[in-house]
This record gives C-alpha cells, structure tokens and sequence, in this order.
C-alpha cells in the first residue's frame, strides 16, 4: 500500500498539473482507491448523501480505469456531484466490465473545494499488476 | 536543465538555442527554445524531451519551437509552437491541450487607481459573487440545447446578438470571437452536458479575473500604448479562462478516438498524449471542427464574463465605461499562412503574436502589430506586448503566453499556507477572493518564473514588444 488511503499524491512528476499513484490488493480497491484520488484533488469531506451507479465496458483494463476516472470528472461538471465512497467491481468476460456505486453530495458553496480537474491525461499513464496487487500512476489536467 | 543536456544545444542567438535533427532517432525538423542563459539554465529537462518528441510528428514544418516561458507539460510542453503541411501532416490534441481555447482578455476603463482602490474590496467582493469560478461552478446564463449548439457555431457573436457585449468587443477578438469552421454534429452529448450550464464561469487552477492598474514608468512603448488607449494610472481588468468543461471533454472523447486510428494510419508517436490523425482524414477532420465548436464556446465565456464584469463596475463606480483591448487565445491549432503557404499551426501555452499590417488584425491595430496578452502571477503582474513581422517569419506568428512554472503545484503548496498568502498579499495592496484556499497556495508567485525576464527575452529574440506592465490590485479565482 501506498498509504493507509491507498492512493498519495507525487509531487515531482509534474509541473502544472497534478499526478497520483494508487494502489489496490485487487482490481475493485485499485479502481475506489484510484476514483478517491481524483476526487481528493476536487474536494474535502465529501459528504455521503445521495448515490449513483456507474457501468462502463472497455477493452483494456487501462482504458477501463482511464473511462471510469473520465466519468467521474464527467459528473463533477454535467450533475455537480462529488463523491467520497467508492465501491467498485470490475470482471474480465470478451473485454472488461465495471460497476461502481458513488455515495457523495452535490456541489455547494459551503464544501472545501479543491482545484478542479480538466481531465485524464495519458501522459505516464500506467495501469501494472504486480505481486502484491495493482497500481496506477495518472497525471491529471487541472 | 542537466548542464550535459544544454550542451548539446547549437546557440543561434542569445536567446535562441537549437537541437539538430540527430539529437534524437525520428525528428524530422531541429527544435528550438527561446530563452536566455538563465532562463535556459531553469528549464527542466522534460521540455527538452517533449520538444523533440514534437519534433518527429509527420508533416511538421522548419523547427519544433518552444518559448521562453515553456515548461514541462503533457504532449506538446506548455510553450510548445508546431506548424503542420495540412495535406500530409497530423492535427494533434495534445498540441492544443484538454482546455481548447484558454486565452486572454484585457478590458480598460475610465477609472484609476485612486478611484479604484479604496472601493477595491466592494469590487472584488461583487465580482466574486457575479463571476463564478472553482470546482464545478455554473454561470447565470441558462442555455437550451438549440442554443448550446449556436453558442458552439457563433462563438462570441452569438453573446453580442443576445444583449452580452458590443459589436466592437467582437472586432478586438482574434478570429472576431468566432471560428467559422465548427459543427455541433462532431460533438458528443456527453460535451455538451459538460458545458452546457457554464457560460460565464472562471473554472479553477491558473484561471483568474483580475483588476490591474499601469504604474508610473511601466509603459515602455509610448506610442503604441497611446493607439491602445492606455496610460499611467489607469485601471485594466485582465480575464484567463478557457472553455470549460465543455471543451475538456472534446478533448477527452477525441484523444481516445486518436490513440487507435493511429495503428489504423500507421502513426507511432512517442508519448500517448501525443495521439493524432492525419489532418485530411475523417478523425483529423471532425476533431477541427469539434475544437473550433470549443473554441467558440471560450471565445463566448470570456465574452458573457466580460458582460458581467461591466455590471459589477457600473454597481460600484456608476459612470465606469470598460472597452475591451483584445481577447486572444493561447491553446489552439489554426489554419494559417507562412511565406505563401497554408500551414496547421498549433499553439499549447503560445500566442498569436501578428506584427504590422496583418489583415488578420482589426483596423484599429493593423499599423501597431497585435496586442499580446500575458497573464504572470498573481502576485507579480502582467504584461501587455505587441506582434512583430519578425515573428510571422520565424515563430509562425507566436509568442508567450505567461510567465511559466518553475515549481510543481504540489510544492507549492507545502511551502505556503492559502490564508496566510492572502493575508500577505492584501498587506502588500492585493485583494483575493477565491473558491479554493489550497488553489491560490498553487498559484504563489514564488512558483514562477520572473515574468519581466521571459519578457525581455522575447524581445531580445526580436518576436514581441512589451508595451506596458500591468500590476494587479484585486483578484477573483
């Protein structure tokens, strides 16, 4: 584990932008851990009050976790939600399958707001399973 | 940058350094950075690495250019200048940059700083409330569907027609704040859902609407500064913001349509954000029209922005008159002529910068060259310069757009508290209101480079003028 929130932010990767690493024992917590770092760079003590379910299918598990960091990017702008709570699960059938259920809260005045982010780049992107379990290196446009 | 690396560079000038086509496998042009000693000395590495990367991209033309305020970015680096042969080169997302259109507006006033800054904090404090900006804001405009797509078609005329600014806001914009070749039906639902309820907003990171004024001494070219309308005293209001989520997510849907029709036209880049088509293809074709549909959504965002910055002054100061200066953009990829022939220029963190007698340039400034827009910190200024023919013959018409990073957002933000900078600052006569504490600690001045030096390379380099500074006396982000 990269620290106990299964993601940290590096601080030398880049310059105008921002990077993370996460890590995760099995593909569900590398895609939560991954989702809460890029919701960690928007916002602070998200509130868990509303739901939504998210269901993605790619052909890679790279461009699956590329899509679901998209999505989340997507609903921060289009719904205005933000979330704190990530329960994944990603299957492999022909290509790779993902459903997410997000608890968090709509935007308002009174959050303590980060720095919004623009989108995932690709820029390093990495998605690598290792002997102790997945990890993912993203840059995102801020 | 790596004493060995600077080595390898052929000095062309003071200010212009060169890397040969055999520095790296694959590079079709040499590329080039402008910069001084110093400034060269700062640069990090990865702006070496991704200027060359640059430079092996199919149809680029004479040099891979990077500018003296260049940094390290994704892609392109920021500062990253390419021309491409339209009929056998690419178009690339990653020359342009997820925010498509980010630019610059600068608007003056009949007001000045004694009149401004005892009412300064009631300023700042009105423009925080009637300009958005942070994480996720949405703007007063409320747009149907239908006219989403005609915000995407006509730009910032579409604003003009329906009461947001004037018809001589609409001279004073590059391309006249509207890109003629944009078509909704290239844009996913997805974008426009994005986008659709944030005509008007700041978004968030190195964005900023900021009210400067032009101190005693920092005018520098007085008979183009008199043809600007601008003198001493007087106060200036300076808008950076892009097209929002909207164009983030063009930028977004077409990198993922690019990473596999490359295999399909046989591209091989070197880093994935690289990712492109050939220009004349069916992908290379809808993304041009895609960006120019952002690209027009900036143009109108930074125009309703202007329209509710005129509202906030006239609350304040009941006979304050703002007429725009110029509005141009600084992350976008154009059809252009050089020396004859029509050539896809891209700019990623670079402006247009046309000198005298471009047709191009509205009537106004077509004997001065272009007014060049440059945002510096928040802390230390801006600066306004002018285009020079030099810079049509070298740089395809481009020049900087800010100071440049020196130190990661990250870093930043260990070395400074957000509150305590703001107490700092409104000590020193800079009053900052802002959506993010953490946001502005990233944005300190002490993490870039000395805006005034990346100035005066430029000029040294013969490309851009400084015609004044612009210190800032109040700030919204």
């Amino acid at each position: 584990m990269s620290s106990k929130k299964g993601f940290r932010i590096l601080d030398n990767l880049v310059m105008a932008d921002t990077a993370f690493e996460a890590t995760g024992k099995d593909l569900n917590e590398l895609f939560e851990h991954a989702g809460l770092a890029v919701e960690s760079i928007m916002a602070e003590s998200v509130k868990k009050v509303i739901t939504k379910d998210v269901s993605l299918e790619k052909d890679t598990v790279e461009n699956l976790l590329y899509a679901f960091l998209s999505e989340l990017v997507y609903l921060k702008d289009a719904e205005q939600l933000l979330f704190s709570d990530i329960k994944a699960s990603a299957s492999k059938n022909s290509g790779w399958a993902l459903h997410a259920h997000l608890r968090g809260e709509t935007i308002h005045p009174k959050m303590k707001l980060g720095t919004d982010v623009k989108a995932i780049t690709l820029h390093q992107y990495e998605v690598k399973k290792g002997k102790d379990g997945w990890k993912a290196t993203v840059v995102v446009d801020v | 940058m790596n004493p060995e690396l600077l080595k390898k560079f052929e000095k062309v000038s003071d200010v212009v350094w060169e890397l040969p086509k055999t520095f790296k496998h694959g590079m079709r042009v040499p590329a080039r950075i402008y910069g001084n000693a110093s400034i060269m000395k700062d640069m990090d590495d990865t702006v070496v690495e991704q200027i060359t990367n640059v430079a092996c991209l199919p149809g680029i033309q004479k040099h891979a250019l990077c500018m003296a305020d260049g940094h390290s970015g994704y892609g392109f680096p920021i500062g990253g200048v390419a021309a491409f042969d339209p009929e056998d080169g690419i178009i690339s997302p990653g020359g342009i940059g997820f925010d498509i259109n980010c630019g610059m507006r600068l608007v003056k006033t009949n007001l000045t700083v004694d009149q401004v800054r005892p009412k300064i904090k009631t300023l700042v404090d009105m423009l925080f409330k009637m300009v958005p900006s942070g994480v996720g804001a949405q703007g007063f405009v409320k747009l149907t569907n239908k006219q989403m797509k005609d915000v995407m078609v006509s730009g910032a005329r579409w604003c003009v027609e329906n009461g947001y600014g004037t018809q001589e806001d609409l001279e004073r914009t590059e391309e006249n704040g509207m890109l003629k070749h944009a078509d909704p039906s290239k844009v996913t639902q997805k974008a426009l859902g994005r986008g659709i309820n944030q005509l008007g907003t700041l978004g968030s990171g190195n964005h900023y609407l900021e009210i400067q004024t032009i101190r005693n001494g920092e005018i520098f070219d007085e008979k183009i500064a008199k043809k600007f309308g601008l003198e001493e005293g007087q106060v200036c209001v300076m808008v950076h913001c892009g097209s929002r989520g909207f164009g983030h997510q063009v930028g977004t849907d077409y990198l993922t349509t690019f990473t596999p029709a490359m295999k399909q036209y046989g591209i091989t880049v070197k880093d994935a954000e690289l990712a492109c088509a050939p220009f004349r293809s069916k992908e290379g074709q809808d993304y041009f029209k895609a960006m120019a549909c952002a690209a027009n959504l900036a143009f109108a965002n930074r125009q309703v922005i202007l329209h509710q910055v005129r509202e906030a002054f006239r609350h304040v100061f009941k006979d304050a008159e703002l007429e725009q200066v110029y509005d141009v953009a600084h992350n976008v990829a154009k059809l252009e002529t050089y020396a004859g022939k029509e050539l896809l220029v891209h700019r990623k963190g670079a402006t247009r910068c046309f000198g005298p007698g471009n047709k191009a340039l509205p009537k106004i400034y077509r004997d001065t060259g272009q007014p060049v827009i440059v945002g510096g910190s928040m802390e230390t200024g801006s600066y306004l310069l002018v285009g020079t023919k030099k810079a049509e013959q070298e740089t395809f018409g481009s020049t900087m757009h800010g100071a440049g990073r020196t130190m990661s957002r990250t870093k930043a933000k260990h070395q400074v508290q957000g509150e305590q900078l703001l107490k700092d600052m409104e000590r020193r006569g800079i009053y900052v209101r802002t959506s993010s504490f953490s946001g502005v600690a990233e944005e300190a001045g002490f993490a870039y480079k000395d805006v005034s030096e990346v100035a005066a390379t430029m000029e040294q380099a013969g490309i851009s003028k400084p015609v004044v500074a612009l210190r800032p006396l109040g700030n919204v982000k």
